[in-house]
């Protein structure tokens, strides 16, 4: 396949549109996962007002390359999108999406699952939300360290 | 070196990136954040509980027994919570 399409922006992106840049024109994908991740309007019980996602662009860049390089050489995909929004988002919006195109399910699901959980645990991104209480920084969950661990290869 | 804070680690502290030039006895990520945790007391604070800060080395992830020779730029930033 081509290198994965890698985004990290301010924008929204169209599930649509990204899933037709994957498919248009070809007769060898048989099976698309998509993976959205989308802002709750709650975190722990408390509503909040928004989330605001800090990067470190060049390292995100790099680590999320590196990962997407490995789920290609892991899975016989056709096409790998990872799209990472950052700044302000609002209860409702999009924050991530991830799009694995093979030509059978297995290999999508298994190669979107692993993005995710690499994403989750390891990709440099920090969510602070806004509350009524003020702002604080979202804590990592020892179970998406977890999650990822699962993947490495002994 | 350039060394570069994240999230509620650049908050403590109040910088983004600074260069910072560190003797020779610090030789690893772990004694860089000894010696950066000896600057002042926003540092300190930053670093009070060092197991929970992650570290990288141009752009990698990284030990805090990694050695910091050759190092073009360090960052610290807590557990990450993207996706």
């Amino acid at each position: 396949m081509s290198a994965a399409t890698i985004r990290i922006q301010e924008a929204d992106f169209d599930i649509a549109q990204e899933i037709a840049a994957l498919t248009k024109g070809r007769s060898d994908v048989g099976a698309v996962v998509t993976f959205s991740g989308i802002c709750r309007g709650s975190e722990n019980g408390e509503p909040i007002a928004a989330l605001t996602l800090e990067h470190y662009p060049e390292m995100a860049e790099a680590e999320i390359k590196r990962h997407t390089d490995e789920a290609m050489s892991r899975w016989p995909l056709t096409g790998l999108t990872v799209v990472h929004r950052v700044g302000r988002i609002t209860p409702g919006e999009n924050i991530v999406l991830v799009l694995a195109a093979s030509a059978h399910r297995q290999a999508a699901f298994q190669a979107a699952e692993f993005l995710m959980d690499y994403l989750k645990a390891n990709a440099p991104f920090w969510k602070r939300e806004e509350s009524q209480n003020g702002a604080s920084w979202i804590e990592a969950r020892g179970h998406d360290d977890a999650a990822a661990a699962r993947w490495t290869k002994s | 070196m350039k060394v570069k804070y994240f999230a509620w680690v650049r908050e403590r502290i109040g910088i983004a990136e600074e260069m910072v030039e560190p003797p020779t006895s610090v030789r690893t990520v772990d004694d860089l954040i000894g010696w950066l945790s000896t600057r002042g007391e926003t540092y300190a604070y930053a670093f009070e509980k060092p197991k929970v800060i992650r570290a990288a080395i141009d752009h990698t992830h990284v030990k805090p027994d990694a050695m910091i020779s050759g190092a073009r730029e360090i960052a610290f930033f807590p557990p990450m919570t993207g996706g």
